[in-house]
């Protein structure tokens, strides 16, 4: 398959509703050719906005531009920027068989019939749907449905593939082997990607870099680990994963907060709070350790157990071990934090 | 067991009675007139044999179909932009629209004379401009005029809500795939609204075939089986032949409805 990638940057796309809501603030967002960015936050965060803008769906503000590569497409439609999208609701055609479906991308840009049955028979192969194409869609389960959308988007051999919440609507163990198979996709086809999600887990697995989306701004862009070690603000502290949070006050590199002390990293002195995740807190006797505190509650999750301690009648952190322990709810313990992974807001 | 079968015989029997008495003894004595006449049996053939009677099927059915196929035309379009596009008065214009649902025939008919009879406001204006008035209320084209006007309120609330249920994101994908506004329409929007267009249009064409207030308030000779049936019935007194051509009458309209209802069944699963 040629590969017709190409990059997408927003120059100040903003988008604002005929009823005045600001779904988007202008914001400037540069995707190289090949690489998946996943645009991740909450629901009504504009990251969908951010998607039908790059699609030609949505026309952003005035002064907004959207580039493919060298070309300026803001003024094109849709129809004729040649991308690729999947929706959450699938959106296949349900008067159509599987595979009419696949090639209707094809049939509107007058394909002849036998190169276009040729090219449907290797993208029902590449979608493990062989001996599908002459289903009824409604005769597919979730998860073949989303496989005859993605295999239908990348038929036309989009520049941009677009991804709006595409394993939503399917159960966990579906959504976890489609994952798979999108990320394998879009690695082997060099595909440029956006795909919007409000799952992190999603996010984190599928991303080359994460945009965190809110209140119609980007928070923070950045690789999942960037994002996940790294958190700019608070928000995406908070919304990606657990994150223990202490307020104190500083003196020479160490932070005193509620039950103990925390030495702050290097770049942090000075700064009123420390953070760290459950996973690099660790439950040791009383006494030891960084924190003094009650176990409050335990909860065995199989592959982790999560402790939450109290340090006192405000302050709690969460600690989350591999540990097979048994671990009491109202035991006095101290919890250590592994210096490397104690981190402060950016300022 | 045995008592609860009881208990429902017991619980239908209401419906059965008013079933008998309302519907199938009428009907048998519908079936016994129409071949009590001086042709017998015959009778039934006439519709088909006798020139005269076959004319009027032909006109009623070619009237109703050409309705049906008008008002389709119209109201998927009209239905479309209503539901799709907000702009100020659009509830006043929907309000407006399914107003001439309250008419009976009778009405309409006076309008359609008002709009297009011997004094009406298109004899006017084209009396003013060529010099001869333009009059078609008391022909076919008027009755085609009178029928649309009461049959595309009802298509139009059908499309509105069927254009409600289409899932955007289905259009959305046809763009995205390179096909331009027109194609969408074809294979995107038609199909999403096919169950809706056939189950109006088939209450259109029904009642089409069935209306008679409007066409005797136009004309009392008017060609369509409603009014031969009525003047048979009253000017002749040939209760045989009106019997019969009833029941012809009745049994084009349910044979058409119930093809309707097997062609929307098969799209059925469109919805899903």
């Amino acid at each position: 398959m040629t590969n017709l990638a190409s990059g997408v940057r927003l120059d100040a796309c903003g988008k604002t509703f005929d009823d005045g809501t600001q779904a988007l603030e202008p914001i400037d967002l540069e995707i190289a050719a090949g690489e998946t960015v996943v645009l991740l936050g909450p629901s009504g965060c504009g990251k969908t906005t951010t998607l039908r803008i790059i699609a030609g769906l949505e026309q952003p503000d005035a002064g907004g531009r959207v580039w493919f590569g060298a070309e300026d497409v803001t003024a094109l439609p849709i129809e004729r920027r040649n991308v690729g999208m999947v929706f959450q609701s699938y959106a296949l055609f349900p008067n159509m068989s599987v595979a009419g479906n696949i090639g209707y991308g094809l049939k509107v840009r007058r394909v002849e019939a036998a190169a276009r049955s040729r090219e449907v028979l290797r993208l029902l192969d590449m979608m493990h749907l062989s001996g599908m194409g002459e289903r009824r869609v409604d005769q597919l389960s979730g998860g073949q449905r989303q496989r005859v959308a993605l295999a239908r988007a990348l038929a036309v051999r989009p520049r941009v593939l677009l991804l709006d919440e595409p394993l939503t609507a399917l159960d966990a163990k579906l959504r976890e082997s489609l994952r798979i198979d999108i990320d394998r996709l879009l690695r082997t086809l060099g595909m440029t990607a956006v795909y919007v999600t409000h799952d992190q887990a999603e996010a984190m697995a599928l991303g080359d870099r994460i945009a965190v989306m809110s209140h119609g701004r980007i928070a923070q862009i950045g690789t999942p680990q960037d994002i996940y070690y790294r958190p700019a603000t608070e928000f995406v502290a908070d919304f990606i994963g657990t994150m223990n949070r202490l307020p104190g006050q500083c003196h020479d590199g160490v932070l005193r907060v509620a039950g103990g002390s925390l030495p702050l990293p290097a770049d942090g002195h000075g700064a009123d709070h420390a953070m760290f995740r459950p996973q690099d807190g660790q439950i040791v006797a009383p006494g030891q350790g960084d924190l003094a505190g009650r176990i409050a509650a335990v909860f065995f999750l199989g592959n982790a157990t999560r402790i939450i301690v109290e340090l006192d009648d405000v302050q709690s952190v969460v600690v989350e071990t591999g540990e097979r322990r048994a671990f009491r709810e109202g035991d006095r313990v101290g919890v250590r934090v592994d210096p490397g992974g104690i981190m402060t807001l950016r300022r | 067991m045995h008592r609860g079968n009881t208990r429902l015989l017991l619980l239908a029997l209401p419906a059965v009675v008013v079933f008998a008495a309302f519907w199938l003894l009428p009907m048998a004595r519908l079936v016994q007139v129409g071949a009590s006449g001086p042709r017998g049996i015959a009778a039934y053939a006439a519709v088909v044999t006798d020139s005269n009677y076959f004319a009027s099927l032909v006109a009623t059915v070619a009237v109703s179909f050409a309705v049906t196929v008008a008002t389709l035309v119209v109201s998927a379009i009209a239905g479309l932009f209503l539901q799709r596009n907000a702009f100020p008065g659009r509830g006043v214009l929907v309000a407006m629209l399914t107003f001439p649902l309250a008419f009976p025939g009778v009405v309409v008919g006076f309008m359609v004379i008002m709009l297009a009879g011997r004094q009406g406001l298109i004899g006017n204006v084209t009396d003013a401009l060529f010099g001869y008035p333009v009059v078609f209320a008391y022909s076919m084209a008027g009755l085609f005029v009178g029928y649309l006007y009461f049959s595309i309120p009802r298509v139009i609330l059908t499309v509105m809500a069927a254009v409600g249920k289409l899932d955007p994101a289905l259009e959305e994908a046809a763009r995205s795939l390179g096909a331009t506004p027109w194609q969408v329409v074809r294979d995107v929007v038609i199909p999403g609204l096919r169950p809706a267009l056939i189950a109006s249009g088939a209450i259109c064409f029904a009642t089409s075939m069935g209306a008679f207030g409007t066409a005797f308030t136009l004309a009392t000779n008017i060609n369509v089986l409603p009014i031969t049936i009525y003047t048979e019935f009253t000017n002749y007194a040939n209760f045989s032949l009106a019997a019969a051509l009833s029941l012809v009458l009745g049994l084009i309209t349910w044979a058409a409805l119930a093809f309707a209802r097997s062609l929307a069944g098969s799209t059925v699963a469109a919805a899903a």
